[in-house]
């Protein structure tokens, strides 16, 4: 994350980065995620899943803060974060 | 070289029958939020998930059952209730969660659900109000607000919806609340809540059928959202009668009660079945 000046608890204070995961042919292209993303962090993708559906998209990867908004409000269980520093390859 | 694509797994695909997903609700329909809501309050909430068991009514709701990975029971319209409550005083142990539509607990099966309120059985009831009959197209439902189209009030209801956590709270029911889909991490809580609560237990969830109320009423999934971001406010104090469903007023969020009183089987095992009577009963073999 860039700071414009970098706080003075910067140490203390752990910031959560979170890698969003698409399982696109569950989703149903309502855009619920998208729209509500706190961050901005997601688009529609202009691409079609095997069901005819536009996917979401990570637009601004870095932005994601792992609040995991985005798995909770969609119906499809189609989209989920995890925390970029437990995150394994 | 086919590139391998890493394996993705949801958090709460153990909880699902995944080879039903991806399930039958339509495109924005808010049911799917409404039940990984209630599938994360029932892991979060603690309680024993081998004995814990989720009962379903008919309507687009009532598929709810169909979709858990647990014992599930999808019954006849509007006998959810009444199927719950036969299990749970045959197995005062299990966990029973009731998981269905507005039509089916509160049209057909609105009687089951004031007496198994007034006699407060334990159970944990979901209801997912999409204002209509969802599943056969649209009709008007005992929750249609006023003026609102559907496909047998073209030019507008002309009835009073019920004020549902009014009438539950009436009835006799010890947990009270309501939450909307978008309001996802508070209705998460209250069904946790709920699923310890020792009682009758209800959780109304407003949610959007855009295809078959929606549509009629010039409602995208998205405008629906944003009605309930708009015109609902969150008052955990609020009166029962205070919360009637008007979108032009707003529309009153929160959890109403929590209380507590004797269950159905403590007040039978009290009256049918003293001590000494089955002691009596005992010295008889
Ligand atoms: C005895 C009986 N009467 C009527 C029906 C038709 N029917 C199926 S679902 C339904 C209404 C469901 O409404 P709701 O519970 O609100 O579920 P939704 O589809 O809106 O989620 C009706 C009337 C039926 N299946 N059985
Ligand atoms: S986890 Fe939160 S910040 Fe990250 S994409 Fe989802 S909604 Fe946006
Ligand atoms: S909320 Fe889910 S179904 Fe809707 S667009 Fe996002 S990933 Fe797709
Ligand atoms: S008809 Fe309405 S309630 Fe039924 S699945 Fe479609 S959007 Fe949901
Ligand atoms: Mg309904």
């Amino acid at each position: 994350m860039v700071f414009w000046r970098v706080p003075f608890d910067s140490e203390e204070i752990q910031i959560t980065t979170g890698i969003v995961y698409i399982i696109e042919d569950r989703c149903k292209g309502c855009g619920y995620c998208i729209e509500y993303c706190p961050r901005d962090v997601l688009e529609f993708s202009s691409k079609f899943n095997t069901k005819g559906y536009h996917p979401p998209a990570v637009k601004k990867p870095d932005d994601c803060v792992n609040c995991h908004y985005c798995e909770i409000l969609c119906p499809e269980f189609a989209i989920y974060s995890v925390e970029a520093s437990t995150e394994q390859g | 070289m086919k590139q391998i694509k890493k394996q993705v797994r949801h958090p709460l695909d153990d909880l699902l029958r995944i080879d039903r997903i991806p399930h039958i609700w339509c495109p924005g329909c808010g049911i799917g939020t409404a039940f990984s809501s209630c599938l994360i309050a029932m892991r979060e909430s603690g309680i024993d998930l081998e004995k814990t068991v989720m009962v379903s009514g008919i309507g687009c709701s009532g598929r709810g059952a169909g979709y858990v990975n647990l014992d599930s029971y999808h019954t006849t319209h509007g006998r959810a209730i009444p199927f719950a409550t036969g299990m749970k005083l045959a197995n005062p142990e299990l966990n029973v969660v009731v998981f269905s539509g507005d039509g089916d607990l509160f049209a057909i099966g609105g009687n089951h659900f004031i007496h198994a309120a007034r006699r407060n059985v334990d159970l944990t009831v979901v209801c997912v109000n999409n204002f209509t009959y969802g599943m056969t197209g649209g009709q008007v439902a005992a929750t249609t607000p006023l003026k609102a189209k559907t496909t047998t009030t073209p030019v507008g209801n002309p009835d009073t919806p019920f004020n549902l956590p009014l009438l539950a709270y009436a009835s006799g029911a010890t947990y009270v609340a309501r939450w909307t889909i978008l309001h996802t991490r508070d209705l998460t809580e209250s069904i946790e809540e709920a699923l310890l609560n020792r009682g009758f237990s209800f959780i109304e969830v407003l949610s959007p059928c855009p295809v078959n109320y929606g549509r009629r009423n010039k409602e995208n999934g998205i405008d629906s959202l944003k009605i309930y971001q708009e015109r609902t406010i969150i008052r955990n104090d609020a009166q029962p009668w205070e919360l009637d469903i008007d979108f032009d007023r707003g529309i009153v969020l929160g959890k109403f009660i929590q209380t507590e009183r004797p269950t159905c089987t403590d007040r039978y095992d009290n009256t049918c079945r003293p001590k000494e009577l089955i002691e009596g009963e005992k010295g008889l073999e």
